[in-house]
């Protein structure tokens, strides 16, 4: 069974920018070997963890989609053993002066994001935020050592440690999205002593935050009959409390909108309520901002659940989740997945 | 290669309308390729060598399309307003001229606008010379591209469209000089690439490759205060492409072509583009998706009338496609 | 010109026709939710064609056969939402705070009577009493976020977050003019059941009721991926803004459309360049019956047929849109005229669809 804090604390010390997955990639590889039946690499690097169900082929499959990758930065240039970086995904550039970073070049760099003196920078920044472009990288090292270390291209990934804090919330950076490989993992426990019919197809998918690569291409090969898509969502916090945001700690969210199949959701909905699973339902009027948004369109339409785990501070290294929402959204889907019928696709209907 | 580079960034074709480039690329080929094909979206596509057990089905796509205008309306005295296709810079198209597909040329002019101002493309419109509405020989919906004479410099070439025909003849000049190798090579010509890479989306799940290269132009940071600073520059070689705007390359790929151009002596630098897309997304994200990376000639002043490339770049990077298509490529 | 194929077959608009169309436009199905609009179109063509079912999606996927050898396969999509509102929030004074789902301009919003939910239940859209404003806040937009749904003190829990929310206005006929909500893409799925109807024999008409067009063409991508046709058609409404210029003395040179020109015939949108194969066959099908037709002018916005023409190796495609002024507001107005040329137009043309038409190679 996975103990969920080391777990987790794992998978936030790897790095993994979309795009360059490899490191968390073996991870969650490692922690799966033992929950499925097969493990496979798609062509553009997301992890297949295939968990056979009873039964004679054809046998129905549902896609649960994680996706693993990170947001981050990339080296553009090099300037007297400083570097100039792009964001991977979206960032804010107002977070970024002080950070911690790692520079992965031809070894593993510690440093941190340097914010020029005014004087180093063109008048009209003042003293208002500095854009991304005029921030800097410092790895300590003089300029012809980093010359030998460090080339353009290279990624650049938050170096800040998890934090436990009260309440079993934990603090650190790319939560977004390993907490749903975590709860996916918790799922895949959870089917270890129970029956299924429906075949499993668990991803840690690829690439995400950049061009949703993983969730359009994954699914053209699986071509599951129905998709959980689970990421994080917004929890109510500072700035951040608005109808789009869910409370936090106090459940999972569960998604509604023209991304979302409606049964499906009702479906979910029902679930957690018999299983008495504190939830809320995630409004999404348009897209969803995640991996549905691809999976539901690939070949001939599939239809996705989304599942939140509600998350404070998003896109920065200090973003905050509670451990329960984690659990809670694991259990969810194992049951969910659990009490999946031959005839369960047939309740999957549009009115009309 | 220089009297095929001005024959390419000669002829108009806008995206949408690359039938002349089309059969142009296609007389040229001759007999080079063992077979050639035209998709339901105007690519071109032209297949050489056989699949050994250690080879792979590559795919390379260079775009044919070129950026242009299309008439909106013809006013009453005759002057023509338009809309873009691809991106079309403004600035660049103040006393540019044009030349419309069936070889009628004009002059682009500009209203009358508040001085310090920046145009927009509602305020250009082109003069072929009418005098009125039914005179115009123009029609709403004609197409036309920019007009400007190739120039050879030396070691630097300049003109319109070296996005993307200096990739054209990049990879003409593949396909003559490929001799021996493992794989089976689509070179697909694509079109409308511009507009949103809808030529090698579909060109690319019509091929299936295993492993796919785009190449295309890409900035270069060696001109005075550019806005974009990047670390490319004419004549440090071709550029292997780490990522775009559009897609990541595949690092495995990435390592390889590094790994390659080193063995072979040949020149290269390391590109990261912060704006742009190209084909190699269309590539990436086919069917359950395909490893793919880009190989890029730096360009100064694109999507101008006169965009500049280095001839040593360009001959490198044939030399770079070449010995990427000599040997097994390896994925580690 | 000879007017061919204008024969007794030629279809015609007139009280079956006008009431679905006054039915479709009635409904209310905004992107996600095309229930209502999916159940009409289930009534009118479900048991006159061969196949009939409704995707992962919700769209609507339809095939009738023609007769014969070699039938050019051809898709025809018409998308089922509209443009509308979401309810996110429900306030402690029991008003309700919305999004907008599509392209909506939100100064379209203020003082408008709405309908919420499958019940279609009334409410407002308020706006502030103009004596309590003062001259310098008038200046500014109103935000979306600051607007809200009323429904009266005692709408209780018979309104909730998620529920949709349409304009109010009801059809009518203006004189020579029709007067609605959402004609984008009504129009379409009523053109599209007739020409269901009339389905000319030397083709297999494959037709696609689509959703969720407004908000990223997402069900017309999976539609043509299932049917995989030889060609298709997007059939749309688009805007004709052929009001005239605020300065005289200034000539309107973006109109897009004229109302009273005709069905229009795409050439170029921001998401298709039309195959000029198809350009041709549809003018000289138009020409020869003697049917007005115009030309929408090349520039933005884009239809179904986006994606459709990308699809696998790639599809040959074009648009044909009935013109209408006001789109993406709570009222549109078109010519009945246009409507029954756009009609006429796509029916002749289809029924001179041969091989012939995609043989050679896509030039232009």
């Amino acid at each position: 069974m996975t103990d969920l804090i080391p777990f987790l604390k794992e998978m936030l010390s790897a790095p993994g920018l979309s795009g360059f997955e490899s490191p968390i990639r073996e991870i969650i590889s490692k922690a799966w070997e033992p929950l499925v039946d097969e493990l496979s690499v798609s062509n553009i690097g997301s992890l297949h963890g295939y968990k056979k169900a009873e039964g004679n082929e054809p046998r129905p499959r549902v896609l649960i989609s994680a996706h693993m990758d990170a947001i981050g930065m990339m080296v553009t240039g090099i300037r007297d053993g400083l570097m100039h970086v792009t964001e991977i995904g979206g960032l804010d550039h107002r977070i970024l002066p002080g950070q911690p970073v790692t520079v992965h070049g031809r070894e593993d760099l510690p440093g941190v994001i340097v914010q020029p003196p005014g004087h180093l920078l063109p008048d009209s920044v003042g003293d208002g935020p500095v854009e991304m472009k005029y921030l800097l990288v410092d790895v300590g090292l003089r300029p012809e050592d980093v010359v030998e270390k460090v080339r353009v291209g290279d990624t650049v990934s938050y170096a800040q440690d998890p934090l436990e804090l009260s309440g079993e919330a934990l603090a650190g950076h790319t939560l977004d999205n390993r907490v749903s490989v975590a709860a996916t993992t918790l799922c895949l426990d959870g089917l270890q002593d129970r029956r299924h019919i429906w075949d499993v197809w668990a991803v840690a998918s690829a690439q995400e935050e950049e061009t949703l690569g993983g969730a359009f291409t994954s699914p053209f090969d699986i071509r599951p009959d129905i998709a959980i898509v689970i990421d994080v969502c917004f929890a109510k916090g500072p700035g951040s409390n608005d109808w789009r945001s869910l409370p936090f700690g106090e459940g999972v969210g569960i998604g509604y909108g023209p991304n979302i199949h409606p049964a499906l959701c009702e479906a979910f909905e029902k679930k957690a309520k018999a299983l008495e699973i504190p939830y809320h339902r995630d409004l999404m009027p348009k897209m969803s901002g995640t991996d549905a948004m691809a999976v539901q369109i690939v070949a001939e339409g599939i239809p996705c659940a989304v599942l939140g785990i509600p998350l404070r501070y998003m896109h920065t290294p200090v973003e905050t989740v509670s451990l329960k929402d984690i659990r809670r959204a694991g259990r969810l889907m194992a049951e969910f997945i659990a009490d999946l019928t031959p005839d369960s696709l047939d309740q999957i209907q549009w009115e009309g | 290669m220089k009297s095929l580079i001005q024959k390419l960034v000669e002829t108009v074709g806008p995206s949408g309308f690359e039938y002349e480039i089309r059969d142009m690329i296609r007389e040229e080929i001759g007999d080079a390729a063992d077979a050639i094909r035209v998709d339901a979206l105007g690519s071109l596509i032209a297949v050489k060598g056989k699949k050994q057990a250690d080879g792979m089905r590559v795919m390379i796509s260079a775009h044919i399309d070129e950026i242009g205008l299309m008439a909106t309306h013809i006013d009453k005295n005759g002057f023509i307003r338009f809309t873009s296709i691809g991106g079309i810079n403004p600035l660049t198209c103040y006393g540019g001229r044009v030349v419309f597909m069936d070889g009628r040329r004009g002059v682009i002019g500009m209203d009358g606008i508040e001085r310090g101002k920046t145009p927009k493309l509602s305020d250009l419109f082109i003069d072929v010379g009418a005098s009125s509405n039914e005179s115009c020989p123009v029609k709403v919906g004609d197409v036309c591209g920019f007009e400007r004479p190739f120039l050879d410099l030396g070691k630097r070439m300049v003109a319109k469209s070296m996005d993307d025909r200096i990739a054209a003849a990049i990879a003409i000049e593949t396909l003559k000089r490929l001799e021996d190798t493992p794989h089976e090579v689509h070179f697909v010509f694509s079109t409308q690439e511009e507009v949103g890479l809808r030529g090698a989306t579909t060109a690319a799940f019509g091929v299936d490759p295993d492993v796919g290269f785009a190449v295309d132009v890409t900035l270069s940071g060696d001109t005075p205060r550019p806005n974009t600073k990047m670390a490319t520059a004419l004549g440090d070689g071709p550029a292997i492409k780490v990522r775009d705007s559009s897609f990541i390359a595949d690092p495995r790929l990435v390592d390889w072509m590094v790994k390659s151009a080193e063995e072979a002596g040949i020149p290269y630098q390391l590109e990261v583009l912060v704006a742009g897309g190209t084909d190699g997304r269309a590539i990436q994200l086919t069917r359950a998706g395909v490893p793919a990376g880009c190989v890029s000639i730096a360009c100064r002043y694109i999507h101008s009338p006169s965009e500049m490339v280095d001839s040593d770049d360009v001959e490198n990077a044939v030399k770079l496609l070449l010995k990427l298509l000599q040997d097994p490529i390896v994925l580690d | 010109m000879k007017a061919e194929n204008m024969s007794e077959n030629a279809p015609m608009i007139d009280k079956d026709q006008l009431g679905l169309l006054e039915k479709l436009c009635n409904a209310c199905a905004v992107s996600g939710d095309e229930f209502e609009v999916r159940k009409i179109v289930r009534e009118e063509v479900a048991s006159i064609v061969d196949d009939f079912r409704v995707d992962a999606l919700g769209n609507v996927l339809a095939t009738k056969h023609g007769k014969g050898e070699n039938k050019v396969r051809v898709m025809l999509a018409a998308h089922m939402d509209e443009i509308g509102l979401m309810i996110v929030k429900k306030h402690d004074d029991d008003l309700f705070q919305f999004e907008c789902v599509g392209g909506i301009d939100p100064r379209q919003l203020p003082g408008k009577a709405v309908l919420v939910g499958r019940e279609h239940l009334p409410g407002v859209i308020g706006a502030k009493p103009i004596h309590m404003t003062t001259k310098k806040e008038r200046q500014n937009k109103i935000d979306v976020s600051d607007m809200r749904i009323d429904l009266g003190p005692q709408i209780g829990e018979k309104v909730k977050p998620g529920d949709r929310v349409t304009f109010a206005t009801r059809f009518e006929v203006l004189g020579p003019s029709l007067r609605a909500k959402a004609l984008d893409d009504r129009f379409g799925v009523a053109t599209l059941v007739e020409l269901i109807k009339r389905a000319p024999e030397n083709i297999d008409l494959l037709a696609a009721f689509t959703v969720q067009e407004e908000v990223g063409l997402r069900g017309a991508r999976v539609a043509a991926y299932a049917l995989n046709p030889d060609m298709a058609i997007a059939l749309d409404s688009t805007p004709a803004y052929d009001l005239p210029h605020w300065d005289e003395e200034d000539e309107n040179v973006q109109y897009n459309t004229h109302l009273d020109a005709g069905p229009a015939i795409y050439v170029m949108d921001r998401a298709t360049i039309a195959d000029q194969r198809l350009v041709s066959w549809l003018r000289d099908t138009a020409e020869i019956n003697g049917i007005p037709y115009q030309f929408r002018q090349p520039g933005g916005g884009g239809t179904d047929a986006g994606v459709i023409h990308k699809t696998r190796s790639g599809i040959p495609s074009i648009s044909v849109s009935v013109p209408a002024r006001y789109a993406h507001t709570a009222a549109s107005i078109a010519r009945l005229a246009d409507w029954e040329n756009t009609l006429k137009l796509l029916h002749a043309a289809l029924s001179r669809v041969t091989p012939d038409l995609l043989t050679g190679e896509r030039r232009g």
